[in-house]
This record gives structure tokens, sequence and C-alpha cells, in this order.
């Protein structure tokens, strides 16, 4: 049997194959990133274009966890919607909810009437919240970036402030703490003085966090001189929270428009300088130890004390807007028809419409509701600050190297659940 | 400066292309009387009037009356700290009106949302596209005529159609079957 020999190889076809491994050169790759990829926190989409580990075009695709929850709004009581707050940033919903009670309190025209003790336990609320979130997102942005110690360090005291929210609410995410005009319940007691040892331990864990990192030569080269936003590009894109104070741009809402007791509070807005991912690590770093500030002041002048002995009210005392005592309600007939109204037709809003926007640890977030009477919206927008963050990506990640997108995100801080409502 | 004198500038600046300005709770409010101009109006507000942090835009449908659609922007200035709201009322047989991406960037996925759930288009938008739901979905889930519960829509393609690895097999009990040999799920030969 005589076999013919097949060459596989033609030895002249490399060569031959120039031109068109030439036009391969400059084709471009298209990456898929996510939905489901650890850095995308969630389930962000991102089409990257590439070419070499360079990117070339990135287009992000959001709406992954839409739910509707605007279309839910329009169908219910503005006090039903108040665990759907809880859904929107996951990582702090005690900053949601007293957000959205501020806004429709802001529609009902009470906004000023609050007990001063509600005032100061909202505030104990939104940043403890704010320190919950901002230590998952270094948590996580250190880990995506290959530190993972930082993400063990942050996770336990998290757990801290989780066990703190679950005292404080019954639940450990979905909190539901704030009613309109007022809060489901007071502090339990001992809580404050759990609080106070909190502020302690996390003030160590946030040196420690800040001894690991700050000069850390690796976690420097990831991060600085990466993702920088220039302060005109934040503003156009209407950045908001530590993405915008990163670039430097002096706006915090607790500053410029001073909601609930913060003119009261003393803290300081930190501010990044060149609006690198390094400065956005820094700006949250600094927000935690003011947060951490503020909580030890409004612990120390909370009225009627850690233990309300001295009954301070933490409701709007108006009958038509928050429940009344249950005592009141089996004894009195009046009490008994503003309960009945309340829980079958809800808060009586006027017509009108208002803005309200509350400096969340994310950023801006804001309700718009447009009431046409009665108690449900004609309309509730939620403008949430990762929705709006993450508009900047397709301008910010073109330009920088594939492994960058990774310190990038995590440095954008963005939670799907409220980008996609 | 306040948001009142803001209004009443915006004014000056542009005569009754703006309408007077209304107070609800600290809040000012203009109507923009022409819908095709709003571009120019908002370009005027940043380059004018320094309000160069566009907040945010929302649409409302005010289903039955005409015209139909709203459109809400709430204009910041980080300079003078001061909140404006423009108000733009589309027809229903329009439902069109000038895209403002062109003015701040921000606009760009606030116009697609509301494009995405009211169907209402932006003309000069650079990437008009569904951003919330998927391409090809049929309806517009914000508006008022939309039910609740949703309609049924063909679902794009899913990558895998196939039955899940514990979807029937050997290890399921299959409901419905009378005796207890057919129930039972070691009784089947493995398929």
């Amino acid at each position: 049997m005589t076999m013919t020999h097949k060459r596989d190889i033609e030895f002249g076809e490399p060569a031959g194959r120039i031109e068109e491994l030439r036009d391969l050169a400059g084709d471009r790759l298209v990456l898929n990133m996510g939905p489901s990829h650890p850095s995308t926190h969630g389930v962000l989409r991102l089409e990257l274009e590439l070419e070499g580990e360079t990117i070339t075009k990135a287009t992000p695709h959001v709406g992954y966890l839409h739910r509707g929850d605007e279309k839910i709004a329009e169908n219910m009581t503005y006090t039903q919607f108040i665990p759907y707050t809880d859904r929107l940033d996951y990582l702090a919903p005690l900053a949601n909810n007293v957000a959205y009670a501020l806004a429709v309190e802001k529609l009902l025209g009470i906004d000023q009437q609050l007990p001063p003790r509600c005032q100061f336990i909202r505030v104990i609320c939104c940043e403890l919240a704010r320190i919950s979130s901002h230590l998952l997102g270094l948590g996580c942005f250190a880990m995506d970036c290959g530190a993972m110690t930082v993400f063990l360090l942050t996770f336990t005291e998290r757990e801290k402030i989780y066990n703190l929210c679950e005292w404080l609410t019954g639940a450990r995410l979905t909190t539901s703490y704030t009613r309109i005009g007022g809060l489901a319940r007071d502090l339990p007691p001992d809580w404050a003085a759990q609080c106070r040892k909190f502020c302690e331990e996390v003030a160590t864990t946030i040196d420690e966090v800040d001894k690991l990192l700050t000069r850390n030569r690796i976690w420097v080269d990831r991060t600085q001189g990466v993702g920088i936003i220039s302060p005109a590009d934040a503003i156009d894109f209407a950045l908001s929270g530590p993405n915008l104070r990163g670039s430097g741009v002096n706006h915090d809402l607790r500053k410029a428009h001073p909601y609930l007791v913060y003119d009261q509070l003393e803290f300081e807005v930190p501010l990044g300088s060149t609006g690198d991912c390094y400065d956005r690590y820094l700006v949250r770093l600094e927000e935690m130890r003011q947060s951490v500030g503020l909580l030890r002041q409004c612990l120390d002048r909370l009225p009627g004390g850690p233990e309300n002995r001295t009954n301070a009210p933490i409701n709007v005392p108006d009958g038509k807007i928050v429940l009344p005592p249950k005592k009141k309600v089996l004894t009195s007939m009046e009490e008994l028809i503003h309960q009945f109204m309340l829980v079958t037709q809800g808060v009586n809003a006027p017509p009108g419409e208002v803005y309200f926007g509350a400096e969340n640890p994310k950023g801006e977030l804001g309700f718009y509701l447009c009431s046409r009477g009665g108690g449900t919206p004609h309309r509730l927008k939620i403008r949430s600050p990762s929705f709006v963050n993450l508009s900047i990506l397709p301008r910010l990640l073109p330009g920088s190297l594939l492994s960058d997108t990774v310190a990038i995100l995590g440095s954008i801080d963005f939670v799907m659940g409220e980008c996609d409502r | 400066m306040n948001s009142t004198e803001l209004a009443a500038k915006l004014r000056d600046r542009l005569g009754d292309l703006v309408s007077e300005p209304r107070s609800f709770r600290g809040e000012t409010t203009v109507e923009v009387t022409d819908p095709e101009k709003i571009a120019v109006v908002c370009a005027v507000a940043k380059n004018e009037l320094a309000c160069d942090y566009l907040v945010d835009i929302s649409g409302v449908d005010n289903y039955g009356e005409d015209p139909r659609w709203l459109i809400v922007y709430e204009l910041y200035g980080l300079a003078h700290r001061c909140h404006l709201r423009l108000h733009v009322r589309v027809r229903e047989e329009i439902s069109a009106l000038p895209s403002v991406a062109a003015v701040w960037r921000a606009a760009d996925w606030h116009e697609r949302e509301i494009f995405d759930m009211l169907g209402i288009t932006f003309r000069g938008h650079p990437d008009l596209r569904r951003i919330l739901m998927w391409d090809g979905y049929p309806h517009y889930p914000l508006r008022k005529d939309f039910p609740l519960a949703g309609l049924p829509t063909e679902l794009p393609g899913v990558a895998f159609s196939e039955a899940a690895p514990m979807e029937g097999g050997p290890f399921v009990t299959t409901p419905g079957v009378k005796d207890a040999a057919g129930r039972e799920p070691r009784a089947r030969p493995i398929e």
C-alpha cells in the first residue's frame, strides 16, 4: 500500500496570509462584561470594544433588575410604598426610608413640624446607612483589586450595623423604619449605648483600612490616575455624592440645603483634587469618619436622652397623618375614624408637586412627587444616584485598560437595585 | 438669588416663551409654552443663568387630558444653589420634542428612560434606545392605560431553553399519577 502524504500545513501560507492578518490586527474585539460578573456588583452589563487591552468604546446595558417601582407607586398609598424604598439602594435602606418620608412630608407641608427627637433619630439612621454603604463599597472595591483583608474587616463591622438595624427595626435589610410624619418605633432600651460602642469599634476599623490601603503600593498603582473625572464632566453628567466630590466639586445636600438637623451638627465635607479612583476612595474613607462624628453628636444631643425618659414625641401630633395610638383608637371615635381613613385611603395629600433630594451614601436620591390630591401619588419619579452616576461610563471607560474597569466600577460604587428601580 | 428671582430672570430674557412662575412648598415652577423651544430655553438657563446641573427629567402621563404628556425638568445651579422646575406639555398626536442632551449630557439617559417608559421621542438625541426594558419590547409601561399586572409579550430568546437539571429526571416525583410506583422517582427507568 502506498501512502500519499498530504501536507496539512502549507509552509508558504503564513506569508501568504499576511495581508489577511494585517486586517485582523486592526480588528476590535467586543467583550461582554456581565450581567453576572463579580465586579459589576449586581447585574450591570458592559459591552466593551477593545483594541488590544485598551477600551475604545463602552456601552452599559442596565435594566436587568427593573421591577417597575414607579408604576407600583402609582397604585398604592404613600405609606405602602415605604417597603419598596428599602429595595432601592439595598445597602442603605434606612437612608432611603428617610429620604422618601421627607419627600412625602414636604408634599404634605409638615417637614418643619417633625419633632426634634424624630429628626435626630433619622440622622442617626442616615449616617449608620452611610457607614454601612461605604464599608461595603470600599470592601468590594478593594477586593476587586485584590485586597481581600479589607473586605473581611469591613464586613465584620457591617455585621454590627445589621445587628443594630435588626434591634431597631426588626429587620436587617428590609427596615421600613420611617412612617409619614415620624418613625415606626422609638429607640429600644440600651440601643444608644450599643451604637456608641459601635462608633468606637468602627473608628478603629476605618483607621485599619486606612493603614492597609492608603499608602499601599499596589493599591496606589491600581487606583491613582485611573478613571479621572474632570469637575466639568462630573457636573455635566450630574454626578452626585462621593463621585462628584471626588472631582473636587463642593456639593453636599446636607450642607447646601440642610434637612433634618444637619445645620445644627458639625461635620466636614471631604473633597478630592484629581477625581481619580484613589480620590473617590479617600473621600469615602473620610466621609465614614465624619459620619461617626455625626453619630456621636446625635447620640449626645438626642432630645429626651437615649432612653427617652421625658417621653419626647417621635411623631407629628396629627392623627390625620400618623396612626393614632391604639389605646385611643379603641376608646375614642375621632381616632377610630382617623385610623380607618389612614389605613384604607392613606394620608390626604394636597394637589401639587414637589421634588426632594437627600444626600444618600451613593449620591442624591431624589423623589419627584406629583399629586392630584388623595392618598396615592399621580406620579412618583425616583431620581436614583446610581442610574445617573453610571451614565458617565461611556465617557469614562474609553482609553483605559480592561483591567482598570474593575477599579473604576468599584470606585463609582453603584447599586443596580436603585439604578433599575 | 433665590429661585423666584431665577424664574423672573428667565422670563425677562425669554418673554412669553415661559409662563408666570408658580410657587408651591418653596419650589418655583415655570411652564415653557412651546415644546419646540425647550432646548433653547434650557440652553439659556444653562449658559446665562448658570443652571449647570440637571437634576432630573421626569415624564408624567395625564391620561385623558389634552395635552397628554407633561415633561418636568429639574434644574439646579451649583454656584447660586437655586432650584428651578420647567414644565413642558406635549400633545399625544405629536409625542415628540427636541432633546436637551446637547445642553447637559446628563439628559441622555433620562430622555432614554422617558422614551422607554412613555414612548415620547426626543429629536436630536444621540442614541435613543430603550434603557430599562429590552430592545423590541412593544409597550410603554408607565402609561396610565398600561395595566399594573402587565401585558403578555414575547420574551427575547433565552440562552437555555432545555429542561433544567432537576426538572423532571430520575429524582423528581411525578404528581398526578395514581399509584405510588408511578409517582416514585426510583420506579422509573433512568432515561
